[in-house]
Formats: structure tokens, C-alpha cells, sequence
């Protein structure tokens, strides 16, 4: 999404949001992510609005003093960015990919079936399965920080499964443009 | 009213530190987890153990002994490297190991193409007549010198008390337009690096003048 993403370009307008539709994204936020009230708090205080910064093909930001935090595509699900899972990395269901995988998943590819479903990948266990278009959390073999955010193309059981095609979409990745963005 | 002022003694905290890392007034009796502080690697601002697959890893290597020698210890000693290896077979390894060695050479030669280039681009001040006694100046490829063009416009506008703003030109490129002829200020303002306008090598720096075409003729 932030492949090619360029901030002089690419941001048709900057506003604050509503009131109502910050309570809106708060209590979005607060059901999609594992994330307590207290947290969210802190990271976003009920006091600032967020700044809702457009940018085409229905791609919004939402950025706090020009931080941004949290982003969408359309009317879906909310991610957070990088930088933020980076620093509250439970908010996100993780699963993890191989370590030959992650090369291409720092050059934008999408993730594939065999490469979380391999020694060194990880999926969550059939106890916690996730269902198709859950947001996830990338992490890589051997490393302890997330890799990117993605959503998920299949339920985890089904990657099993199947395993093959694209499992996991990236979203954003370290060393996106968005990454590159500190921004707005 | 009152909501705006307290909004903006917050802003100023955290443009105090500019990590937001915990606001220590934030804890309510509930404690919020607390955000895993991160470190991010000075070259390629990835977090360090990312590094081997960015553009710049001698450089990043350097970095990191250099300033948290410790980490690199931990990331780059010998049984780290055996570790590393993991799952990946080693075939897969050393290819993977070419292809940082390729990026990192054909990054080099990027930046260095594009240090070259910057260095020839030229900046164009331009002076042209809007009628009898009234022109307007235009700055051209400022913006090649990693120089904001609205902070710079704002610069001009402030030092000559005139209109100054930053516009598309037919080419659909960025340009400063200054009204009143300004030019000579202008490329002296250049020469003597004044607020925003640094690094411009003097030499690039080409003043134009345009007459406008009589429309009867």
C-alpha cells in the first residue's frame, strides 16, 4: 500500500477529525486490536484529535502531532503503523515467516503460505486460529521486532492446509514509504 | 476554548521529547502497558537487527559498534552468525549474502550519482518584465538542493516585503516567484547561505532576464 507513497504527491488534504468520529475510531480500534483502554490512552489522549490526513486511492492516516499512528484503506479494518506496533507490539495477533522469506517481504511482496507454514515460521496454534482478513503482525524468524503489519488473505488453519498462494498481504513494511514518513 | 489550551501544553511535552516513550502523568489506576523502547539504527533507521537486509551494512555495522557496542556484540559475534543461519539452508545463505553485498555497491553508486547530479543541477533566477516598470522574479531548482520551497518563499517574502510563493510552472515544476525584481538580492542571498537557502555551491547560479514580447509586433 505505502510502496510507492510520496508525501507532496500523494496527500490530497489534511483535517482535523470530529469529535464523533474520533469516538468512532477509538471504539474500532478498541474491538480490532488487543489492546487495552489504559494503553490506548496513553498512546492517544482523549484530549488531542487526531489529524485525518487523505491521501489517494482512499488511503487514510490518522496522525497525532504530525505522528501517524494509525491508517486505513476504504472502510476497513484499522492498522497501526510500524512505529507504533514496534513500540506496543501485543495490539496485533503475530504470525511469523521464515527467514528466507524475509527479503522479499522488505521489497513489498506479499507473504506466502509455505513461508509461515515451514520450520521457521509460525502460526498460531488451531486453539487460536484467526479467520481471513484479520490485521496481523509480521515477525521474522530470529528477530524479536515486527517486520510489517499485514492482513491476513486465508484463516491460519487454511494456510495450513492449502499452503500455497498468498497468506499474509502486506500492508506496510520496514523500509516502506510510510516507514520512511516521520512525519506528516 | 479551554479544551485548546490544555491540547497545547501537552503538544509542547511531547515536543519536549520528541520519543514519545511514556507520559508520565498518563497512569490511571489500571496501569497501561508500558511501550517497549526502541532503538533504531542512525543509518538506515531500521531497527538494528534489520540491518544485514538494508542497503548500507558496513555502514550500519559501524554505527552500532560505535555507539551501542554492546548490541553489536549480541547481533554481530560469531555464535549470533552460527545462529542466524537457522533453518535457512546454506546455499540460500550465501546467496542471500551476495545480494546485501550487490544492494549495498549498487546503493552506493545511487548516492553517489545523486550527489553528482545535485552538484550540477543548476539554480535559475529569472527576471522578467510584467509590464513597463514592474517584474517579477522566479527561482528555479532550489528544490534539488533539499531546500524546502515554502519555507524559502516565506524567507523571501519576509526579506523583501513583497509577494513571494511557491507555484507550478508550465513544466509542472516547482518554482518561487517573487514579485518586484529581487534577482541581484537574491543571488546575493544565495552566495552568503542567508536562513534556509545552505549548501548552494555559488557557481550553479544563473541569472536570467527575459524581456517580454511586445504583443503588437
Amino acid at each position: 500500500m505505502f510502496k510507492k507513497f510520496q508525501p507532496s504527491s500523494d496527500i490530497a488534504g489534511q483535517t482535523p477529525v470530529k469529535s464523533s468520529v474520533q469516538r468512532s475510531i477509538r471504539s474500532n480500534v478498541l474491538s480490532q486490536w488487543k489492546i487495552e483502554p489504559e494503553t490506548l490512552e496513553a498512546i492517544w489522549p482523549k484530549k488531542e484529535g487526531l489529524v485525518h490526513v487523505k491521501c489517494r486511492e482512499h488511503v487514510s492516516i490518522y496522525t497525532l502531532h504530525g505522528e501517524p499512528l494509525i491508517f486505513q484503506h476504504f472502510d476497513g479494518p484499522l492498522y497501526p503503523t510500524l512505529r507504533l506496533l514496534h513500540k506496543y507490539p501485543h495490539v496485533l495477533p503475530a504470525v511469523k515467516v521464515d527467514r528466507g522469506a524475509i527479503r522479499f517481504l522488505l521489497a513489498g511482496a506479499h507473504m506466502m503460505c509455505p513461508g509461515l507454514t515451514s520450520a521457521g515460521g509460525y502460526l498460531p496454534p488451531a486453539s487460536e486460529a484467526l479467520p481471513a482478513e484479520t490485521p496481523v503482525a509480521i515477525l521474522a524468524e530470529g528477530k524479536t521486532h515486527a517486520v510489517g503489519v499485514g492482513i491476513t488473505k486465508l484463516g491460519t488453519e487454511e494456510m495450513k492446509s492449502i499452503n500455497k498462494g498468498v497468506a499474509v498481504e502486506t500492508v506496510t513494511y520496514l523500509g516502506d514509504d510510510l516507514w520512511a514518513v516521520q512525519s506528516l | 476554548m479551554g479544551k485548546k489550551g490544555k491540547g497545547g501544553v501537552a503538544a509542547a511535552a511531547a515536543a519536549t521529547e520528541p520519543e514519545p516513550v511514556v507520559d508520565p502523568n498518563a497512569p490511571p489506576p489500571p496501569e497501561p502497558v508500558p511501550p517497549v523502547s526502541m532503538l533504531y539504527c542512525g543509518v538506515c533507521t531500521y531497527p538494528p537487527e534489520y540491518c544485514e537486509f538494508g542497503s548500507s551494512l558496513t555502514r550500519c555495522k559501524d554505527w552500532l559498534k560505535d555507539h551501542h557496542p554492546n548490541l553489536f556484540d549480541k547481533y554481530y559475534s560469531e555464535e549470533a552468525l552460527q545462529t542466524k543461519v537457522g533453518t535457512l539452508s546454506l546455499e540460500a545463505q550465501s546467496k542471500l549474502e551476495k545480494d546485501v553485498a550487490k544492494k549495498e555497491v549498487k546503493a552506493e553508486a545511487k548516492a553517489e550519482a545523486a550527489l553528482k547530479k545535485k552538484m550540477a543541477s543548476q539554480v535559475i533566477i529569472k527576471r522578467s518584465e510584467r509590464n513597463k516598470r514592474k517584474c517579477i522574479t522566479t527561482v528555479f531548482g532550489l528544490e534539488a538542493f533539499d531546500i524546502d520551497l515554502k519555507k524559502a518563499a516565506k524567507q523571501f517574502a519576509s526579506k523583501f516585503a513583497t509577494g513571494a510563493s511557491v507555484t507550478k510552472n508550465p513544466q509542472g515544476l516547482e518554482e518561487i516567484v517573487i514579485s518586484g525584481d529581487v534577482s541581484d538580492e537574491v543571488l546575493e542571498m544565495i552566495e552568503n547561505q542567508v536562513g534556509v537557502l545552505k549548501g548552494i555551491p555559488a557557481d550553479n547560479v544563473e541569472l536570467v532576464e527575459e524581456k517580454k514580447k511586445k504583443a503588437a509586433e
